[in-house]
């Protein structure tokens, strides 16, 4: 039986919800394991979950050097889509939306999935049109996408400014309906609790501080908490891709580290009932089930590992929700914070083999990692499970760089601040 | 975050243009050493710590300069006049400035 339901709430509430399990354990870490994952924000959990359910590899550690869940699964503004132009692309997205949809379910755990729609704001002729090739470009692949014009995205959002008079007036707009937000921080607690009840140990407080090896292979970590030998040791760390690639000797990667700013209002009645996006800069809003409405824009535009902002861009980002809801004028700003993003060279993520033998990478989500969770953690495990990458993954390597294989969603060239 | 620019002072950073890793080197543009141009367009340094990096006062002076940030900190350790931009490995080049 499903350790939550509407039978066991019911028998913990008549019992004084004393007889609750941790939905995690605490363990220290084990000598070796079959498998080591470095990160134990959502990719790294739902990496150790299938592992355990899809492949039956259940001798894994999940190594987190704070507390689970603290980096960016739960700094993000919760958006999830697969509304992608290029195919390497869609294809991931999609099977990471077809897990979202049933991820509440497989879990036992309720992430709160709500597909109340993302709709992309166009305001030129051009826009819309790239729009539509987009559109046409999901449609083709299955994915679901619709043209909407000004009155209808009218009706669905009362608040936005679709006058003329609007600073970017409004044409039209792409929406895919089956997109929406999750609760991000139910979808750590979800995979953590299913992993470990499949025995995966997830170990908090334990930074890697080093790698060891044997020859030119990898062979376990050395740690906050002692040295743990593992047959393969797989990276899902993010922002600090650099930093443990640089512990394995590994200066260089395709990659730069910037900070995102996300924001979140004090609480309103409700006004936006769908994820909306600004077509004339980088702006996006959703409303929470308690009210606020969460918003973000651009990266602050250089290396940053400050886990927070500078007031430049608190500034722009405010002013482009003005030009969209010039009503939220007196909106009060309740809390501001920032994530680490791992920006690619071309925007597009690495989930791979190697590059050193015995290791395994999954990194540069730039700011989209958060949808990409389920299908990243499926994807991961298939690549560690077999050592060879899924049809899914299979393009996003770390050499596609080098071999001129680039994945440019946006057509925005190796200037990893713009994608 | 304030960037002292050696024309203008110190300027609000919302007046300067990032231009990322100032650490790589151009290879010469007749080189087809793939490997070369590879870590130059695609591979960064990317450090936690004191970083050499280029910026443009494009709203100021127009001057590109070499600026050594701590990324952690955001401190501005120093700033001067990039001349070349990034690094040449083409000794004419450097002669001539």
């Amino acid at each position: 039986m499903a350790e939550y339901s509407a039978f066991s709430l019911l028998k913990n509430a008549l019992t004084g919800n004393k007889d609750w399990k941790p939905a995690w354990r605490k363990p220290d870490p084990k000598a070796s394991y079959d498998v080591i994952v470095i990160g134990g924000g959502g990719h790294g959990l739902s990496t150790a979950y299938y592992l355990a359910k899809e492949h039956g590899i259940t001798n894994v550690a999940v190594l987190e050097k704070g507390w689970l869940g603290s980096g960016n699964v739960g700094r993000n503004t919760t958006a999830v889509r697969s509304n992608y132009l290029l195919p390497q692309n869609t294809r991931f997205y999609e099977h990471s939306m077809k897990l979202w949809e049933n991820l509440s379910h497989d879990l036992n755990y309720n992430v709160m999935f709500s597909q109340r729609g993302c709709l992309n704001l166009a305001h030129t002729p051009a826009q819309l049109d790239d729009y539509a090739r987009r559109g046409n470009a999901m449609r083709h692949l299955g994915v679901d996408a619709e043209l909407w014009s000004v009155d209808r995205i009218k009706r669905l959002v009362p608040a936005l400014d679709v006058s003329g008079s609007a600073r970017f007036p409004v044409l039209g707009g792409l929406m895919q309906p089956r997109a929406g937000t999750a609760r991000h921080d139910a979808v750590a607690w979800g995979y953590a609790r299913g992993a470990d009840r499949r025995g995966v140990d997830i170990v908090e407080n334990c930074e890697v501080t080093g790698f060891l090896r044997d020859g030119g292979r990898i062979t376990g970590v050395s740690t906050t908490r002692g040295e743990i030998r593992a047959k393969k040791v797989a990276l899902a760390v993010a922002g600090s891709t650099g930093q443990v690639m640089q512990l394995a000797g590994i200066s260089h990667m395709p990659i730069e580290s910037h900070v995102l700013q996300a924001f979140v209002s004090e609480s309103l009645k409700p006004i936006v009932d769908t994820v909306l996006t600004f077509g004339m800069g980088h702006f996006y809003i959703s409303q929470s089930d308690k009210g606020g409405l969460v918003y973000g824009g651009d990266l602050d535009g250089y290396n940053s590992y400050a886990q927070r902002g500078s007031l430049p861009v608190v500034d722009e980002v405010m002013s482009e929700m003005l030009a969209l809801f010039p009503g939220l004028a007196r909106v009060r700003m309740l809390r501001s914070w920032g994530g680490l993003c791992d920006m690619t060279m071309d925007g597009s993520p690495i989930i791979t083999t190697g590059p050193l033998p015995g290791m395994y990478l999954n990194c540069g989500w730039c700011y989209g990692g958060f949808k990409a969770t389920p299908a990243s953690g499926w994807c991961f495990a298939y690549t560690i499970a077999k050592d060879e990458p899924h049809e899914f993954n299979a393009p996003f390597t770390l050499d596609r760089f080098y071999r001129g294989l680039i994945i440019d969603d946006k057509g925005q060239g190796a200037n990893p601040r713009l994608h | 975050m304030l960037i002292t620019c050696p024309y203008c002072g110190p300027r609000d950073v919302i007046e300067f243009t990032y231009q990322g890793d100032g650490n790589r080197e151009r290879p010469q543009p007749a080189s087809q050493n793939l490997d070369a141009w590879n870590a130059y367009v695609y591979d960064r340094l990317n450090p936690a710590g004191d970083h050499n990096e280029i910026w443009q006062h494009s709203g100021g002076c127009r001057a590109h300069l070499r600026v050594v940030r701590n990324t952690i900190t955001h401190e501005i350790l120093s700033t001067e006049f990039a001349r070349g931009g990034h690094k040449s490995t083409d000794s004419r080049a450097e002669g001539r400035s």
